[in-house]
């Protein structure tokens, strides 16, 4: 179980308070639900719960794995909820209070409506197949007219309450959609199941000698497989969203009166003065009023070197104070902030991906009026042509619509997408929209981020094994006690033993220690007595100095990611057109991509730049796909037709995100478009398929020659073949 | 054939227990967290697990 030990990062926002989340109920109990960060394994979950049941008065406390969040009920007060919070963050998970006033359950409550119309379905299903099979194999003659209808009044019993019961899905969303004045699938599948069972009921009163009771349910229920798993396929994607809502949840301290007192982050107001503690974020946009310190900007510039800032200078919301406390004055609440307008710029985005029509959806826009207009068709043809009374003529029309059941298109898009969801989950790649494939396999240009993207995202010092070991033991006996990300490095880069040292924090400059009677500083060059520079400014650097002698130079560097170039290069050949788009400094983003042979980069770039450069490749016809990690790049991650993010990037990004990939390959870009092509061959071929046998059933139905039994054959031939279709899938990746 | 009054009325039974039985899945959350599921059943159990909390 070391893996939980690695993997584990403590979180920056130890500070919170957690006590306004808490609700308490009439028993009571405390009810509080935490998002925590750094859940990958069972044994997270159980050191979590273990350690938490040890708490007194805990009456329950349980992890939730596929949601990440942990659900606390105790006895006791609200208060003691940030001493519970504490408990998990010490054993090194990130924790955030859930709003619970974000009505999250709403998909949890449409999940398990749609399994209990399916097992409903099922149940009625299994119960007609044993009358409907002695009812196709067997004749009149043989069982008698008594028992068939005997019968044939059984299924009626059956399927009357179980179409009421589970075919409400599709009568709701038919009714909905009708309402607007449009329609979609639902509709044509709701005529049909209405007409279908109606028909039907007629028939068994008046003794004749087909039902189609056993078609309707089967369709019902090979329709909520369907439908089941192309929700299950957009649960997460949903989930995101009230997440992005939970990361303007946190608290702030606030001096008022000379009195600190701590609030939500969303009811901060312009001109109070707030205190940020090191290692928290800043709360909102606001001004330096006491203090100096380095923040790290990462995630709103995609800068990579911590920034100073002094007293007058404006700070935006989402940087990380490093390493000393500050006062600040805010100069816009926290919904009118940087981060909010980052957010209503995702928003925006996103209204614009509305109008993105699914491949499905345009399949019904054409079935819906084919299929009633071949049902019409056909009644009028056998009243007026072939001169038959307008009963048998209705039947048939009916059996028409019942033949060009839907299932088959109702699980060519579903199937698949539940296979290669679940085939790149294993691999390492988690697709979080349903429509996530049909958008991907058709961008024709992509989008890069710098910091985090092509490069590992964070500083790693430079062949660790060319510094003398007593100067990097006495280095990192420093650094550990620094937050500072290249001291973090140095501390990373290094395994020996250390010593305790008590170590001074200067912003901005760097760290000094008294060793044996020596003055140790570790940072800038300045602070360290070393010349000035000698012009090569790219590199990252720490210096050593014992006694104001400078005594040696520590060099980081962002590393690109080990497959980077190999995997651009093979992004090239499937045809993608890529530009590398960084708000870093302009050199450091030339240097990358002279490296990785990109001809089109830019750098500098802020989040509105970005955002219109997308804009503009949209407005050319482009489909454009974008892959990044930073606050910098949410809008336009929500703005692309597809949008990547490795795991490693902030929470707002891969809520933004379409696909996120684990582990450091950027092979996983390349992974996730090549499945998304073949997934979309499929799902061209299960439609196909669908047609194929539409220009068989239709006329035959037509003709009058549809019983029960042809029905319900051609109905779960053509699933089926649909599904072992998608199970091609596999081949070929 | 008199048999078929009997034996319909019993698939009819053993199909509502079933379905019964599904339905008290469902309602006690057990779909709720089929990852997690997955992944307890590596572990040993916890001294006292904490019960199986009710709809958040």
């Amino acid at each position: 179980m070391e893996r939980s030990a690695l993997h584990h990062q403590p979180d920056h926002q130890s500070a919170l308070a957690f006590a306004p989340f808490v609700r308490g109920d009439e028993k009571g109990l405390q009810h509080l639900v935490l998002s925590v960060n750094g859940i990958k394994c069972a044994s997270c979950v159980q050191r979590i719960e273990s350690t938490l049941a040890r708490e007194p008065d805990m009456a329950e406390a349980r992890v939730n794995f596929s949601t990440q969040r942990l659900n606390l009920v105790w006895k006791g007060t609200a208060a003691q909820a940030d001493h519970l919070a504490a408990v998990v963050e010490q054993l090194g998970f990130g924790v955030r209070p859930f709003d619970s006033t974000v009505n999250h359950t709403e998909s949890d409550r449409e999940a398990n409506f749609l399994l209990l119309c399916l097992a409903v379905a099922g149940f009625g299903m299994g119960n007609i197949m044993l009358m409907s099979v002695p009812l196709w194999t067997s004749t009149t003659e043989v069982m008698g007219f008594a028992t068939r209808e005997f019968m044939h009044w059984m299924s009626a019993l059956i399927a009357i309450p179980i179409v009421l019961y589970s075919g409400r899905p599709f009568f709701r969303s038919a009714f909905a959609a009708l309402s607007k004045g449009h329609t979609n699938m639902d509709v044509p599948i709701s005529v049909g199941l209405v007409l279908t069972t109606t028909l039907s009921i007629v028939e068994t009163m008046r003794g004749a000698e087909h039902a189609y009771f056993d078609s309707v349910v089967m369709l019902i229920f090979f329709l909520l497989v369907g439908r089941y798993l192309d929700f299950r396929a957009r649960r997460t994607a949903r989930a995101a969203a009230s997440d992005l809502l939970a990361m303007l949840a946190g608290t702030a301290l606030v001096i008022e009166n000379g009195q600190p007192r701590r609030i939500a982050i969303r009811e901060l107001v312009a001109g109070m003065r707030v205190d940020v503690a090191m290692g928290e974020r800043i709360p909102a946009d606001a001004l330096v009023i006491e203090g100096t310190s380095t923040l790290d900007t990462s995630l709103v510039t995609g800068e990579s070197l911590p920034q100073p800032v002094g007293k007058g200078e404006p700070v935006y919301s989402g940087m990380l104070n490093l390493s000393a406390p500050l006062s600040l004055q805010i100069s816009r609440p926290a919904d009118n902030s940087l981060l909010a307008d980052i957010v209503r710029l995702m928003e925006k985005a996103e209204q614009g991906q509305a109008r993105y029509v699914r491949i499905a959806d345009r399949a019904a826009r054409f079935y819906t009026p084919v299929v009633h207009l071949l049902a019409l068709l056909t009644f009028l043809a056998w009243v007026f042509i072939g001169h038959m009374a307008w009963q048998p003529a209705l039947i048939i029309a009916v059996s028409v619509l019942i033949i060009t059941c839907p299932c088959a298109l109702g699980l060519a898009v579903p199937v698949v997408q539940v296979l290669a969801t679940s085939l790149l989950m294993k691999r390492g790649v988690l697709v979080k929209s349903g429509d996530a494939f049909e958008r991907l396999a058709a961008i024709d240009a992509l989008l890069l981020d710098k910091t985090g993207t092509l490069t590992v995202g964070h500083p790693e010092l430079v062949d660790p094994q060319s510094y003398p070991s007593a100067q990097l033991a006495l280095a990192v006996s420093l650094a550990r006690k620094s937050r500072h990300p290249l001291s973090k490095a140095l501390a990373a880069a290094f395994t020996g033993p250390v010593a305790d040292l008590d170590v001074a924090e200067f912003p901005g400059e760097g760290l000094a220690a008294t060793v044996a009677g020596q003055q140790v500083r570790l940072g800038s060059r300045l602070w360290c007595y070393a010349p000035q520079a000698d012009g090569n400014v790219d590199h990252l650097e720490l210096w050593l100095a014992i006694d104001g002698k400078p005594q040696c130079r520590f060099i980081f560097a962002d590393p690109l990611r080990s497959d980077a170039a190999v995997t651009l290069r093979a992004l090239e050949a499937a045809g993608l057109n890529l530009h590398l788009l960084s708000g870093d400094r302009p050199e450091a983003v030339a240097h990358v991509a002279g490296v990785l042979g990109l001809a089109k980069a830019q750098g500098g770039l802020k989040p509105a730049d970005k955002y219109d450069f997308l804009e503009q490749l949209k407005a050319a016809g482009h489909k454009v796909g974008m892959v990044g990690d930073g606050l910098n790049d949410a809008p336009v991650l929500s703005g692309a037709d597809i949008a990547l993010s490795p795991s490693t990037a902030i929470d707002m990004a891969q809520n933004a995100a379409d696909i996120v990939f684990m582990g450091d390959r950027l092979d996983a870009v390349r992974l996730a478009l090549v499945t998304a092509r073949r997934t979309q061959q499929l799902v061209r071929d299960n439609f196909l398929i669908s047609i194929a046998y539409n220009i068989v059933a239709i006329p035959m139905a037509m003709a009058g020659y549809v019983t029960p039994f042809i029905a319900a054959l051609a109905m779960s031939s053509s699933s089926i073949i649909v599904i072992i279709n998608s199970f091609r899938l596999k081949r070929g990746l | 054939m008199d048999v078929m009054i009997y034996l319909i009325p019993l698939a009819l039974v053993l199909g509502a227990l079933w379905l019964g039985v599904f339905v008290w899945t469902l309602r006690s959350h057990q779909y709720d967290d089929m990852q997690g599921a997955a992944e307890r059943i590596l572990l040993d159990d916890l001294p006292e697990a904490p019960r199986v909390p009710p709809a958040v």
